[in-house]
């Protein structure tokens, strides 16, 4: 540790003018020296506020997020988030790209629930290109299914940290283990445990594979008790508890000023769930309720998160059941890909020994029976379709409340431009309004309640 | 666009049956915005496609009634503006209503108290604001810059969106915190990318980029940046520099 009374940070040069008073530089275990230098110090003694650097490389603030915190002891005068540390330029990117390769760019946004960036981003080409309602019923059905599967793990990816953040390793491994086997399904079913870039403008990449159902049934059989063990594991917990009652309150007024929504807005007692209000994928034909309360607390958060991994599980139940029910009839009888030759993406994948790749059968097709056939797969996946200019905004109801994508087009082959109003965004406004005039220390589970991903933030 | 019944969003209606839609004459007046097909700058191009002319979409003004919801928002916003002594034209440009979706273009002058009527109006209530996204015209000359807001109401489930320009020259529109305080870090971040100035803003700093930024990243005289990759022997030349299809 070093400290210096100098009005600027040693190596700081210009840049920290702003900096008044001792600057403490902390390079690690070092504490006990920081405490008995500021006891000494006369800033001790008036009573100053000291200003704190927390992040962007910490451990509990979910990522690269950095909170600048003004400290009256023990007390939180001011927090000031300052986020941009993952900032990688995914909306800019996709103008350059064709309307079908944007979405391997929106997955990696919010990194925790790739799928939902997808869909929405889909859903406004779809829109855009006024194909909504001729998306086939079973890529539909996948969609749902993949989305609630989605859903789980986003939810366990939010919770889990949450128990490791307040010192509690075990809820941290146990949610872990259970998003393990989420994930697993996600991988049987896109090949890849995140970045899916499954959903596709018109349709999914590629229908379930073999035994893809029996997996999942026999997840749904087996996970509502890793569920309870979860729920026995924390819900009376006198710690967790303790640390998350009462902690980071944000009420109804405040979480609409704001702009707050899923669980967050769902924990202070309205049921707004754009699933049920403005329904998308055919959301309409499933039952499922909205779990709501009205704790308005981080602890209130996390009820809503568990009891909605009870519903995905459900809604992945009557998935299921509809696509057992329709039998594997076959791409071209219960196709998962739009029939519109212009839009579909021609070839199907399959699996070969050396990999996923474009089906044998289509090959074949393509080199050696139609020269048209060729020339069609050719212009579609070197040009891509062009989408008719004009704007939309379509917004899905994602783990973490309603994400959007406003999808603009100038009539070309790629995106004009393209936006994710992505809810971590939006919630991570909220912690000054949660957090000032608490303890420093209700400050990890209130961010830790929001569930912000900062792939999704920054994007 | 004040033109007659025909739209130029392709006249070709029922009757036509399966006929390409007909190009309007007011589309034709539009600005050329591609030429050809491929992109090809640097060698002749012989594809015979050369000619071909892409002009640029025509402006949308939807003519009365919008359908759907929509006249019923627009006539709340209407009654609204009238009693607080804005005239409805005075304080929109024009409406559009485009695949379900409905968007009034607002002067930027009368954002906030436009914003204000759709907040507060009982038949309106517009409570959530879905944040402001930035959009880059550099060809549209005097309104360049678009801000665009996603606005949610949660009392009549209904979505409105609205759009508001300023000039390259002029990037200044007034800003929407003192409504929405959710549209605080939105601005900043359009600010950001954009360089659209949101006046009276509380604290108008970059978000996503670093403080000393030189630049709005996301406009479109902005590089997407990158190095050409060599692969095989081959350079791929960074994406922003590669062929493409107009």
């Amino acid at each position: 540790m070093t400290s210096s009374s100098t009005p600027h940070a040693a190596a700081g040069g210009s840049d920290a003018d702003a900096a008044e008073g001792r600057v403490y530089t902390v390079s690690g275990e070092d504490w006990d020296e920081i405490v008995a230098t500021a006891l000494e110090s006369e800033d001790f003694e008036s009573g100053e506020r000291i200003v704190i650097n927390m992040g962007p490389q910490h451990p509990s603030t979910h990522g690269v997020l950095r909170l600048i915190l003004t400290l009256e002891g023990e007390t939180v005068a001011e927090v000031r988030p300052s986020i941009g540390y993952l900032h990688t330029g995914i909306e800019k990117n996709m103008e350059f790209r064709t309307w079908t390769q944007g979405v391997t760019f929106c997955t990696r946004a919010d990194y925790l629930m790739p799928l939902f960036n997808e869909i929405a981003y889909c859903l406004g080409v779809e829109r855009l290109l006024g194909i909504e309602d001729k998306v086939p019923e079973r890529a539909q059905i996948i969609r749902v299914l993949m989305l609630e599967i989605n859903r789980i793990s986003s939810h366990l990816g939010g919770i889990a940290p949450m128990g490791l953040e307040l010192g509690a390793t075990t809820i941290y491994t146990q949610g872990a283990r259970l998003r393990e086997r989420v994930l697993d399904l996600l991988e049987l079913v896109t090949g890849l445990r995140m970045n899916h870039a499954f959903m596709r403008p018109g349709g999914v990449a590629q229908d379930l594979p073999p035994g893809a159902l029996e997996a999942i049934r026999a997840f749904l059989d087996s996970a509502p008790k890793l569920v309870r063990d979860l729920h026995s594991l924390i819900d009376a917990n006198p710690i967790f508890i303790g640390r998350n009652k009462g902690v980071a309150y944000l009420d109804l007024a405040t979480c609409m000023a704001l702009g707050v929504t899923g669980p967050i807005l769902r924990s202070t007692g309205l049921p707004w769930d754009l699933r049920k209000s403005q329904p998308y994928c055919g959301y309409e034909s499933y039952e499922f309720d909205v779990p709501v309360n009205d704790m308005c607390d981080a602890y209130g958060r996390y009820l809503i998160r568990m009891q909605e991994i009870d519903q995905s599980m459900r809604i992945m139940r009557q998935c299921v059941d509809r696509l057992a029910a329709r039998g594997s009839a076959g791409p071209d009888s219960d196709p998962v890909m739009i029939r519109d030759a212009k839009i579909g993406w021609p070839a199907r994948l399959s699996l070969g020994p050396d990999g996923l790749g474009p089906s044998p059968e289509h090959i074949a097709h393509i080199m050696g029976q139609s020269m048209e056939a060729l020339i069609h797969h050719f212009k579609l996946i070197t040009e891509g379709f062009r989408v008719p200019a004009g704007q939309v905004y379509a917004a899905v109801e994602s783990p973490r409340g309603e994400l959007g994508a406003h999808v603009v087009s100038d009539g070309g082959t790629r995106p004009y431009r393209v936006h994710l109003r992505d809810p971590s965004f939006n919630h991570l406004q909220s912690v000054a309004a949660m957090c000032e005039g608490g303890q420093v220390a209700d400050l990890i589970p209130a961010i830790a309640s929001l569930d912000p991903v900062m792939g999704g933030v920054d994007r | 666009m004040s033109g007659p019944e025909d739209t130029g969003q392709g006249g070709a209606g029922e009757e036509d049956g399966n006929l390409p839609a007909r190009l309007g004459e007011e589309r034709l007046a539009e600005p050329v915005v591609r030429t050809g097909m491929f992109g090809v700058q640097d060698s002749p191009d012989t594809s015979g496609y050369g000619l071909l002319r892409v002009y640029r979409a025509p402006v949308l003004d939807s003519p009365r009634p919008y359908g759907s919801y929509f006249d019923d928002v627009a006539d709340a916003l209407g009654t609204a503006l009238e009693a607080a002594g804005i005239g409805f034209s005075d304080a929109i440009e024009r409406v559009a209503a485009d695949r379900g979706e409905l968007t009034f273009y607002v002067r930027r002058e009368r954002l906030p108290e436009v914003a204000a009527k759709l907040r507060d109006d009982p038949a309106l209530r517009f409570e959530l604001c879905g944040g402001v996204s930035g959009v880059h015209y550099p060809d549209d000359t005097g309104r360049e810059l678009r801000a665009v807001y996603h606005l949610l109401s949660i009392t009549h489930n209904r979505r409105v969106r609205l759009e508001v320009t300023a000039p390259d020259a002029d990037p200044h529109i007034p800003s929407l915190v003192g409504v929405y305080p959710a549209c605080n870090w939105h601005e900043r971040e359009t600010w950001d990318f954009f360089g659209i100035i949101f006046d009276g803003h509380p604290a108008l700093t970059r978000i996503e980029m670093p403080d000393d930024w030189k630049g709005h990243p996301q406009r479109k005289d902005y590089p997407l940046g990158g190095i050409p990759v060599e692969y095989r022997g081959a350079k791929i030349p960074a994406p922003d520099q590669r062929r493409h299809y107009s």
